[in-house]
């Protein structure tokens, strides 16, 4: 590990001395600048983008802040595993807060793209070290010795000739007088005690007995509850609505219509607001509300597939990658391979439904929900409802499952409207029906896979990508529609673009501006993975080359040759019987390669899933253990999509509203799982997202080994496979 | 309205609440017992299980006004604070199952009912009884390893 350089012109003093703590705050300027460390008296006095702070009082207690949401994947283990291993003390010893959405002072607190620890993992390290470096020399000088004749270990400091030793508690104060020093050594990974260690997770013992506070935990005195009915399409205007019954229902104390916004269109409904959730549904059960939709279209799931294809068909499309002349190839051979793929819409269902406290004031709302990305949520109610961007103060509770769906801003916006109308603090809880059926969802795609041969090697490959765009959601009429969606080639492995001369990836417009969509975990590689590994395969058949070794050939790099050897090791492939697949994919740096094993059903109803093998380059890492976790959960949450559900659309209605009609996998339809780790010195990759990508490939390559038929098309279902 | 006697972890608490309120919502915000969660209000998710006389149930699907005389355990009563954690708590923090954790308390439930009418249940026996528990997370290979090493049936994890 390298020293890096803070330059000392960059220090922005910020406290007055004497504070009694130190205090130190990780500043990222912009990702063109070297990150600086920067110290305060209070924390409130920072002034500036932090991406965490440290805070070491008089009796030696830790507190780091974490900016980003805990959704399950780990990040309020992570980010003080990678603190206290360059600050020297215990997990033990240390409070984890998290910080409330303030960009200003935290950075992008957005936490999606799997970006946490590879996105500040380097800063987080001399957070630590530049904190433990400012309490050795504080220690130095109280002692009178040499600074070189010091160490930190267990939350002290020791002089190693004669064995005295300090508690951070004891050194505060001097080490907050002094500056933050411009050179900082960090350890070597030899050297680690907590990083690269399967630590147990810190939030784990809150979640065994009740007391984690999720969203809908969260209570005020006095606080109501609110449901809201909304249009069961995807839009309708309220025509007339009736709430005599609903008012009746004891415990319901007011009624009124409220809109709020999805992207740049606006969804109408009726607030019920309670002093119990309970007497709210009830309420909301209560209404009688008659819906104009007309000038909306009726969208169906039948004509967006004949849209898709019909474009898809037609249309070109903007080039998202291209290198050499895909296309003159493909277009002027007599033997090509052709193939279209779909895959459908998805929820991201996390257990935890929306659900929103928000507290309007006079001159400021403060808000606590399970959130993702409070800086939008500040950015989107702000000039939604004129109210000052500093003066709307976002609270991340844990989050019972985010997957993309948290990163919305709708519920947020309609708690502080509701709370707004009611002059108090409100709850607003969405119901598993509201949520499944208003999205917004993952977007169904259909792809058109084309390639030409020669001598068993691939000439040219193209892919035509139809689906939504979320940029084009998020921005409306201001998007750039001559670019390409930057998710077109999600997922694709980046090595075979060195060893296919001629590749193209077009994305071809398709708008269906009524039905929202959102990131969903893995976000485009979550359904691309499943078309470009399952073409690859099918090229390697054509080719007649072994899977595995088709994989070889193509992914030259030295990492990934690696993984494959790895991945073909404990998989037993090359002692392998039927019915075994292999997918690898790319996703947030981090690329992932699977083998699942599939059998015939001992009763003759299809197939089963026995075992998937997996193998995870992440490069540097922080706790294998959460590693291990995520791509399982990664996995049963693939099998899910591939196998058991999806959204589908009739008159402009979602289809599905509840687990009983969008089944999620249950404990009995769990494959074994193992989990292998490369160990390497690259820089970080992601972890909560890319185990996802590469299962549904593996699988469908699995059942072609088994039955020698192809699957193109999700979901299909396990027991319909002959 | 009517007043209602519900018997939670060895307390008495009298409310007020409409007869049909199910027990999941009085839990929560009638008497304040938030680890009792809600994610799909018919049944299907299991987030809401609790012990009524000792066996597993849907909160969210029973009437508060059929709960009276019975006693009622939810994730709060299964370890008094100061005390040992349940084994099957103990046991999920060695196994390290919770990601999001949220429907961790359902499913912490429904494993100390199985375990406490079977000590050691088979594979199928875990299906059957964990079945109606939904985790997004997929939690569920650790779930089933960690009912199996409560009773130290099989070898505990390693890193």
């Amino acid at each position: 590990m390298k020293t890096n350089q803070i330059s000392r012109r960059n220090f922005v003093k910020l406290s007055g001395a004497g504070t009694g703590s130190l205090i130190l705050g990780l500043y990222v300027p912009t990702s063109l600048h070297a990150a600086k460390i920067i110290k305060a008296s209070d924390p409130e006095s920072f002034g500036v983008e932090l991406n965490a702070w440290v805070h070491i009082n008089m009796d030696g207690k830790v507190t780091i802040f974490s900016h980003r949401a805990e959704m399950g994947q780990g990040v309020y283990q992570a980010i003080p595993q990678i603190v206290c291993e360059e600050l020297e003390v215990s997990l033990d010893d240390v409070n984890i807060v998290f910080a409330k959405g303030d960009n200003k002072k935290y950075g992008s607190q957005v936490t999606g793209g799997s970006s946490t620890v590879r996105g500040s993992y380097k800063n987080l390290l001399k957070l630590g070290a530049t904190a433990r470096t400012m309490l050795i020399m504080a220690a130095a000088a109280k002692w009178n010795v040499p600074a070189s004749e010091c160490y930190a270990e267990a939350g002290h400091v020791i002089h190693k000739p004669s064995e005295n030793k300090f508690h951070y508690g004891e050194l505060v104060e001097e080490a907050a007088q002094l500056d933050p020093p411009s050179d900082i050594v960090l350890k070597s990974r030899s050297e680690y005690k907590l990083i690269g260690k399967s630590m147990p997770r810190q939030d784990i013992p809150l979640k065994v007995n009740g007391t984690a506070v999720f969203g809908l935990d969260k209570a005020l005195p006095g606080m109501m509850y609110a449901m809201v009915e909304r249009s069961p399409k995807l839009h309708g205007k309220i025509k007339t609505f009736d709430d005599t019954e609903a008012r009746k229902i004891p415990g319901v104390k007011d009624v009124f219509k409220v809109k709020m916004g999805v992207f740049t269109l606006y969804r109408e409904g009726v607030a019920v607001v309670a002093d119990n959730t309970w007497a709210a549904l009830q309420g909301k059960r209560a209404l009688t509300i008659e819906w104009d939709d007309s000038g909306f279209e009726q969208l169906n799931s039948e004509d967006i597939r004949k849209k898709m294809d019909g474009t898809l068909l037609k249309n070109k499309g903007l080039v998202q990658k291209k290198q050499g002349d895909a296309d003159s190839i493909i277009d002027n051979a007599e033997d090509k391979i052709d193939i279209t793929y779909h895959t459908p819409f998805q929820s991201h269902s996390p257990i935890e439904p929306l659900n929103c406290v928000a507290h309007y004031q006079e001159d400021k709302v403060e808000i606590w929900g399970p959130i993702q990305a409070p800086e939008w949520v500040q950015d989107y109610i702000s000039t939604e409802m004129g109210i000052e961007r500093e003066k709307i103060i976002v609270n991340m509770t844990f989050l019972g499952g985010g997957f993309g769906r948290k990163a919305f801003m709708d519920y947020p916006h309609e708690a502080t409207v509701i709370s707004k109308h009611i002059g108090g603090p409100v709850q607003v809880v969405w119901t598993r029906e509201d949520e499944m059926t208003q999205g917004p969802w993952r977007p169904g795609i259909a792809y058109r896979c084309e390639a030409v041969l020669e001598n068993s090697d691939i000439k040219a490959m193209r892919v035509r990508f139809v689906g939504q765009n979320e940029d084009h959601m998020r921005r409306a009429e201001n998007a750039d529609r001559t670019r390409a969606n930057w998710g077109t080639s999600e997922g694709f492995p980046k090595p075979y673009y060195d060893s296919i001369e001629n590749i193209s990836f077009y994305d071809v417009p398709f708008e269906l501006p009524t039905v929202p969509i959102m990131w969903w975990r893995s976000v485009y590689a979550s359904t691309n993975g499943f078309a470009y590994d399952g073409f690859l395969d099918v090229l390697a058949t054509e080719s007649k080359t072994d899977p595995m070794d088709f994989r070889r050939k193509y992914m030259k790099d030295d990492r990934s040759q690696k993984l494959i050897d790895k991945l073909e090791k404990v998989s037993g492939w090359k002692n392998r019987g039927k019915g075994y697949g292999v997918g690898i994919t790319e996703c947030f740096r981090t690329t992932v390669g699977q083998v699942v094993k599939v059998s015939k059903k001992a009763n003759g109803n299809g197939v089963q899933i026995d075992h998937v093998w997996v193998v995870v380059d992440c490069g540097w890492y922080v706790n294998p253990n959460i590693i291990k976790a995520q791509v399982e959960g990664a996995i049963i949450m693939a099998m899910g999509a591939a196998t058991s559900h999806e959204i589908t659309f009739e008159a402009g209605q979602a289809m599905q509203s509840n687990f009983d009609s969008y089944p999620l996998p249950r404990i009995s339809d769990t494959p074994e799982i193992e989990v292998f780790i490369m160990d390497n010195e690259e820089n970080a990759g992601g972890v909560g997202e890319p185990g996802l990508p590469p299962f549904a490939p593996a699988l469908a390559n699995a059942i072609y080994n088994l039955t020698g038929k192809r699957i193109y098309n999700l979901p299909f279902k396990l027991n319909e496979v002959v | 309205m009517a007043a209602i006697q519900l018997k939670v972890n060895g307390e008495t608490y009298s409310i007020e609440a409409d007869p049909q309120m199910p027990l999941l919502w009085a839990l929560r915000d009638l008497i304040g017992l938030k680890g009792t969660k809600y994610g799909c209000g018919i049944g299907q998710c299991g987030a809401c299980t609790v012990h009524l006389n000792g066996q597993a149930v849907r909160s969210c699907s029973m009437p508060v006004m059929a709960m009276t005389d019975m006693e009622i355990t939810t994730i709060e009563g299964l370890s008094k604070p100061g005390q040992d954690l349940h084994p099957v708590q103990q046991t999920w923090i060695e196994e390290q199952v919770p990601q999001c954790g949220y429907c961790q308390s359902g499913q912490i439930m429904s494993a100390a009912a199985l375990l406490q009418n079977n000590t050691a249940p088979s594979d199928a026996e875990i299906d059957s009884a964990m079945q109606g528990n939904l985790c997004r997370c997929g939690t569920y290979p650790r779930i089933k390893k960690a009912i199996k090493s409560v009773n130290g049936t099989i070898e505990k994890a390693k890193g």
